[in-house]
């Protein structure tokens, strides 16, 4: 730690200890807020400077003023990078929050084995997008693959999954929901955990059955969680890039190619990094926006409390 | 992947710090749902309709992995062929053998322990320490900076590529290990995590050493720290995993295989060594067993990181 300090206060002079503790405070914080600010502030103002102009990395960037922005609204294939993430968007936010909300009312009670149940739904949180992609490519190979595999025994038609246009985002939407699950299940649980037993009890006193009692008494206790999680999943949802990248990069036929994705070959393929950088605000305009809109939304209806 | 960034979540997050959060449900009896007066028997069967749910459930999490371990075993010639069979007929280290003698994989592991173990203690050292400063130190400034660290936090990913990527390449990092490195040297999370912590704990504490003449930094190392070691393992866990899974900055800023990172290199394997399965399902194993093994070992406080991240709407 290279940090400068203060000697320690002397009682009897105010005026030299409180300069002693601003001292000793930047001596604190500055190392890791310079990190901090220094690569995601500086790097995001200079993102939008790159996004007025036209550069590859390598010669003179130009100044092309809204150029970037208004070709984004007549770039075809970012429309259907936007429809793909849209679609993903919708599969996967309401699965993972139902997923989530089913495990966790399921793991949420005195079961023999329930610590393995819960460690087996947690473990693929640690699963890298990388070793997923692997996976996935493996389990639903359309030739060998496990998945196949098991419709073959069953009797069902084989799939081409990863190889359909019309199949692989729900392939990307299922190892996503396998990675992510632990996710808004450990939520859920902690929020089942802090409602109060007492209120399940009355309402079984009062003559409502265990589903009465969940809608009408559990449920509206998880109102507050259930935003939440919905716009965290949603934000995670429209950024998704790493499993993609690791399974298909964007393909078959275009088919899974993401804002993200699509944001990054426009960068590091094509090497047009104004371009990227207008794409990249556009994405982040749109995700402030919705958290914005949903957070004011649940405001006004009370059932959030974000 | 959920640990990269941390976002609008860390806002939400309990004000109490780490121990003021609610485990997720570790092995702390649950309330139960039936109510006291149920009959037992009853109770009984009820618990074999969720358990006649759970098996298949946690089956179906199961599958990759076992697939990942068997495949990993199995022959090659056994993979590819028609119709393809559920168990090998035998097993096999072939597919590590050929890993550890045919690619970088070793030096690809050195990379990322190196990657993640200046990562964590980096963390450790300047997210606790700003965590501090802005909790209990009073400076001018203190709360604009404590705000522009907040801010950041909304700063998505995709938006620091390109500049990020330039700026490494002005600084000279490009396609060095230090390129996986910087990004993961202190996090708007972990000072937050960091500051709330710090901020449940009774001033008295620093000010009985502060009267005693103690300097602040001997207060910080040798009373406060020692106390903060639930905060700390949740820091911990929350940079080991996202700097061993992290894929972006090193697909990025890294080209030269002798600097990729095991995430890096594996996902590489997949257009070189596209039908080696035995291979790849080697490397996938080499990646993830640690981590996998970390959260059997610490599996309390991997599931507190995770309600950290997001609990408290």
């Amino acid at each position: 730690m290279t940090t400068t300090l203060a000697p320690s206060p002397a009682r009897r002079a105010p005026r030299r200890r409180r300069t002693g503790e601003a001292l000793a405070g930047w001596g604190f914080v500055t190392p890791a807020t310079l990190l901090v600010v220094g690569l995601s502030i500086f790097p995001a103002v200079w993102a939008f400077l790159l996004s007025l102009q036209d550069w590859n990395g390598f010669s003179t960037p130009e100044p092309v003023g809204a150029d970037n922005y208004r070709r984004m609204l007549t770039d075809a294939e970012l429309g259907a990078a936007v429809g793909h993430t849209l679609l993903y968007t919708a599969l996967f936010v309401p699965a993972s929050l139902f997923l989530g909300l089913g495990l966790a009312v399921a793991l949420n009670r005195r079961l023999v084995l329930v610590g393995v149940y819960r460690t087996l739904v947690f473990l693929p949180f640690v699963v890298s997008a990388a070793a997923t992609g692997i996976l996935t490519t493996y389990l639903f190979n359309p030739q060998f693959g496990f998945v196949n595999n098991v419709l073959r025994v069953l009797g069902l038609p084989q799939q081409g999954w990863l190889e359909d246009p019309s199949q692989a985002m729900v392939v990307i939407t299922i190892m996503s929901l396998w990675g992510q699950a632990a996710f808004t299940t450990v939520i859920y649980l902690a929020a089942l955990q802090d409602i109060p037993v007492e209120l399940a009890e009355a309402a079984r006193v009062d003559g409502a059955n265990r589903w009465q009692s969940f809608w009408h008494v559990t449920f509206p206790q998880l109102a507050p969680v259930t935003v939440f999680v919905a716009i965290w999943q949603t934000i995670q949802a429209i950024q998704l890039f790493d499993l993609v990248y690791t399974t298909t990069r964007g393909g078959p036929l275009g088919s899974t190619e993401t804002v993200v994705y699509y944001l990054w070959k426009a960068a590091f393929k094509e090497l047009e990094f104004g371009y990227a950088s207008a794409v990249a605000y556009g994405l982040f305009a749109v995700t402030l926006l919705i958290t914005i809109a949903v957070t004011l939304y649940s405001r006004r209806t009370k059932v959030g409390g974000l | 992947m959920p640990t990269t960034v941390p976002g609008p979540a860390a806002y939400a997050a309990a004000p109490g710090g780490p121990q003021a959060v609610p485990p997720g449900a570790p092995d702390g009896p649950p309330p139960a749902s039936t109510t006291a007066t149920a009959a037992p028997r009853r109770r009984r069967r009820r618990a074999w309709l969720w358990h006649l749910l759970l098996v298949p459930v946690a089956a179906l999490f199961a599958t990759p992995f076992v697939q990942m371990f068997l495949t990993s075993l199995t022959p090659e010639a056994e993979i590819n062929r028609f119709p393809p069979r559920f168990w090998p007929s035998q097993l096999t280290l072939d597919g590590y053998v050929k890993l550890f003698t045919e690619t970088d994989v070793l030096r690809w592991t050195t990379n990322t322990v190196l990657v993640s173990v200046v990562a964590v203690a980096s963390h450790i050292v300047l997210c606790s320490l700003a965590g501090y400063g802005f909790a209990r130190l009073k400076f001018p400034g203190r709360t604009f900076g404590f705000l522009a660290i907040m801010a950041t936090i909304m700063i998505p990913t995709q938006l620091l590529m390109v500049p990020t990527y330039v700026l490494f390449a002005r600084i000279g990092i490009i396609d060095t290990l230090a390129a996986a490195m910087v990004p993961w040297l202190a996090s708007a999370f972990g000072i937050f995590l960091m500051r709330q912590f710090f901020l449940s704990l009774p001033p008295e504490l620093e000010e009985a050493a502060v009267l005693d003449g103690c300097s602040r930094l001997s207060t910080f190392w040798r009373i406060i720290l020692p106390l903060a070691r639930p905060a700390l393992a949740t820091l911990a866990i929350f940079t080991l995993l996202g700097s061993w899974n992290d894929l972006v900055w090193p697909l990025i800023a890294i080209n030269d295989p002798s600097s990729f990172t095991l995430q890096l290199g594996i996902t590489n394997f997949q257009g070189a060594r596209r039908t080696d399965w035995s291979l790849l399902m080697a490397s996938n194993v080499v990646a993830t067993l640690p981590l996998v093994l970390f959260f059997l070992f610490a599996q309390r406080q991997f599931i507190a990181t995770m309600t950290f991240t997001g609990v408290k709407g």
